[in-house]
């Protein structure tokens, strides 16, 4: 999966986690930059995320989903590395 | 993991979310939502549905308008963990059992104090249900490892004790029905297999304080959300508590499986207002046994002994005949000729026999129509039936045709019906009595006094003939659960279809003022049990020699035989004995209840104007008891 497929999923999630279709992704974007995106929401972005991806985010690896960038990029790792 | 398969599977649920969201009118959306809340979801269609009531939903919670299809549920959940993410879940699974929940969460882990000290904002959220989800990480029980199972004991009796007491503030203090989540085990075991000789060892711990919290609950007529008995069942899979999602947020229970959660707290919702499923119809080929009758013969089917498959469809038989014994009627709705049917019953290896079936229909017409017949046969909605049938198209068109009857989406494999069956949660119960074990018989006798009335030549000699007895006690602690059980799952003959959790009837019962009674009716045929309720009171709005029928309803089984008339005769005898002049009667219609809108004056009261405060629908009746008025029925009464 190259990064813009990634980019372009993880934009689906988005839009059901939040119900916002309108939603465009970039990778500097972050919590602050969207309306609702709070520690709970949050937390349905990683699981929301998992699911689609078929992955597993590590503990560790949550505190590192601090922006878009950093959330494709993790997750493009995990795709490569399976 | 996949959850909620007893729903059926939507085409396509996202594009249908995305285009209900357009629909500008709130009500509307809720309408949208209600229907897609039916099929089956993950939690982000889930949290999306929510959305899409969430308006409608506010609406009705304010008293701004009303849904006829929704019934208002209040639920506070009092937790030690977070449970904001699960919200969403248990309102779109109410949705699906035709609730409107408003969902109050207290803040995150003060549940003591909601219940020990004045909260005003949950008073002012007056729930129906407060749900105390409480973890095993809260509050540890505080022991060493090789503490002796008498230090366990007084222990976890010390906790029961505690817990009693919050159960007793949120009766006391909000008159609410408790349910208690049990713990589910936190941590892995420290022992294998021998951890659970070993008294204060985690898991032998928890376990040993669910039983304790499971009696407790029993005592004390508090409902449990057994999340630790579905977690070792395997209901949630793996996945109930992951460790991760208890790190990065305190979350019990993981957002994968809020749904499942979510409807697992809806049932018993629904339960607590008389709202569960009351009739399993099945359909018989390749539903009861393999094959089909009518081409193979009553020798050819698959059941039995003998074969896997023939023991599997056994199997099945088995558990639709023990949920007959607890009170569940069955029914059958097949494609067949009549007399075929009937006579495979009369295969030696059948578990179910002819007599186990209150409504039997067999004959080639659609199967929406029959089960239509089946409701009408046995007084009951459409939306008490759960249809069971192997073939999906048949599934299909029923679902479209009766959207009010629960369709189960089934395994390929009859050996996992039962399960199904099961997990779907349609006869969740809050209440079991003796009543509950003879239902299934009782239903199997009225078939036969239908037979009899219509020998009967004339209804005089048809009553008379019923040798029937009425014993009408006020609602002691012998009543209450069937009473309360009576008060919230009656619709039709129910003159004001006030729903009242077992604390209230209590409190209503305990009154030295007020009249309850707890009416019974045997006849030749057997006892019908308890079969009729009614409460009546004094209220401000009325002179005080006067007594308000607060609450007056009866099981359809026994209309038409005059019970109504002798129950009054007792009230009038007991509200004179009180010191009462007069009785008032309040009809409150609803979309059920149009047979009793002439209740009172059919029975002799005349109607009065409605009191200041009364919603316009509302009609009052009164009825003078300084003078005689003559009894007109044929039931030997005792009181």
């Amino acid at each position: 999966m190259t990064e813009a497929d990634v980019l372009k999923e993880l934009t689906a999630v988005f839009h059901d986690v939040f119900d916002d279709d309108s939603i465009v992704l970039s990778p500097e974007m972050t919590a602050n930059d969207i309306d609702g995106w709070d520690s709970q929401t949050h937390v349905m972005l990683t699981v929301a995320a998992e699911q689609r991806f078929g992955i597993k985010f590590r503990t560790a690896e949550l505190e590192s989903l601090r922006n878009v960038g950093h959330f494709a990029e993790v997750i493009s790792k995990k795709l490569e590395a399976r | 993991m996949d959850q909620l398969l007893w729903l059926a599977q939507h085409p396509d649920l996202g594009a249908a979310l995305s285009e209900a969201k357009r629909e500008s009118d709130a009500i509307a959306r809720l309408g949208m939502a209600t229907r897609l809340a039916g099929y089956r979801r993950d939690f982000t269609h889930t949290t999306r549905l929510d959305r899409l009531a969430s308006e409608g939903l506010g609406a009705i919670a304010r008293g701004d308008c009303t849904a006829p299809e929704l019934q208002p549920m209040r639920i506070a959940l009092l937790s030690s963990h977070t449970v904001d993410h699960l919200v969403p879940s248990i309102r779109v699974a109410g949705l699906q059992r035709r609730l409107a929940c408003s969902v109050y969460v207290a803040p995150y882990g003060m549940y003591r104090q909601a219940l020990l000290m004045e909260d005003a904002e949950l008073a002012r959220f007056a729930p129906q249900l407060i749900v105390l989800a409480l973890d095993a990480r809260d509050a540890p029980l505080q022991l060493p490892l090789e503490a002796s199972q008498a230090e366990v004991d007084a222990a976890i009796s010390e906790r029961i004790d505690e817990l009693r007491l919050l159960w007793r503030r949120a009766r006391e203090r909000y008159a609410a029905q408790v349910v208690q989540q049990t713990i589910v085990p936190a941590d892995p075991p420290l022992f294998g297999s021998f951890e659970a000789l070993v008294p204060a060892a985690p898991f032998a711990l928890i376990e040993r304080l669910n039983a304790a919290i499971r009696e407790a609950a029993r005592d004390d007529g508090v409902l449990l959300l057994d999340l630790a008995w579905e977690a070792a069942r395997g209901s949630y899979g793996d996945g109930l508590a992951e460790p991760v999602r208890w790190h990065q947020a305190k979350q019990l229970v993981s957002p994968n499986l809020a749904p499942l959660y979510g409807d697992q707290l809806a049932r018993i919702a629904a339960a607590s207002v008389g709202m569960s499923r009351k009739c399993l119809v099945l359909d018989l080929d390749n539903t009861l046994w393999g094959g089909v009758v009518g081409d193979d013969g009553v020798d050819g089917i698959k059941l039995g002994q003998g074969s896997p498959c023939g023991e599997a469809f056994l199997a099945f038989q088995r558990y639709a005949a023990l949920l007959a014994r607890r009170g569940i009627i069955l029914a059958v709705c097949s494609k067949n000729d009549l007399s075929v049917a009937e006579a495979a019953f009369k295969h030696p290896e059948m578990a179910l026999k002819r007599s186990d079936i209150a409504a039997f229909v067999a004959n080639w017409e659609d199967k929406a129509g029959n089960l239509r017949r089946i409701a009408s046969m046995l007084d009951i909605g459409l939306d008490s039936l759960v249809f069971v049938d192997d073939n999906p198209a048949e599934r299909d068109i029923v679902r479209r045709e009766l959207p009010e009857v629960a369709v189960p989406e089934l395994p390929d494999d009859v050996a996992d019906y039962p399960a199904r069956v099961a997990a779907a949660g349609y006869f969740e119960a809050v209440s079991f009595t003796p009543d509950d074990a003879t239902r299934g018989r009782n239903y199997a006798l009225n078939a036969e006094r239908k037979a009899a009335m219509s020998h009967a030549t004339d209804m005089e000699g048809y009553l008379r003939g019923l040798e029937m007895v009425l014993t009408a006690t006020p609602i002691g602690s012998a009543e209450l659960a069937r009473s309360t059980q009576l008060i919230n799952k009656t619709n039709q003959f129910n003159l004001t279809t006030r729903r009242y959790s077992e604390a209230e009837v209590e409190r209503i019962a305990s009154d030295p003022r007020s009249v309850t009674l707890a009416i019974r009716l045997t006849d030749k045929f057997g006892d019908n049990g308890l079969i009729s309720v009614l409460m009546a009171r004094p209220d401000e709005a009325f002179p005080e020699d006067e007594l308000l029928i607060d609450s007056w309803l009866m099981s359809c089984r026994v209309l038409g035989r005059q019970v109504e008339e002798a129950v009054l005769d007792v009230l009038a005898s007991t509200a004179i004995q009180a010191g009462y002049k007069a009785l008032i009667g309040e009809y409150r219609p609803t979309e059920r209840n149009g047979m009793v809108a002439e209740h009172f004056a059919r029975l002799g009261f005349t109607q009065r104007p409605a009191p200041a405060d009364a919603s316009s629908e509302t009609t009052f009746w009164r009825l003078d008891l300084t003078h005689d008025t003559p009894s007109r029925h044929f039931i030997e009464v005792k009181a």
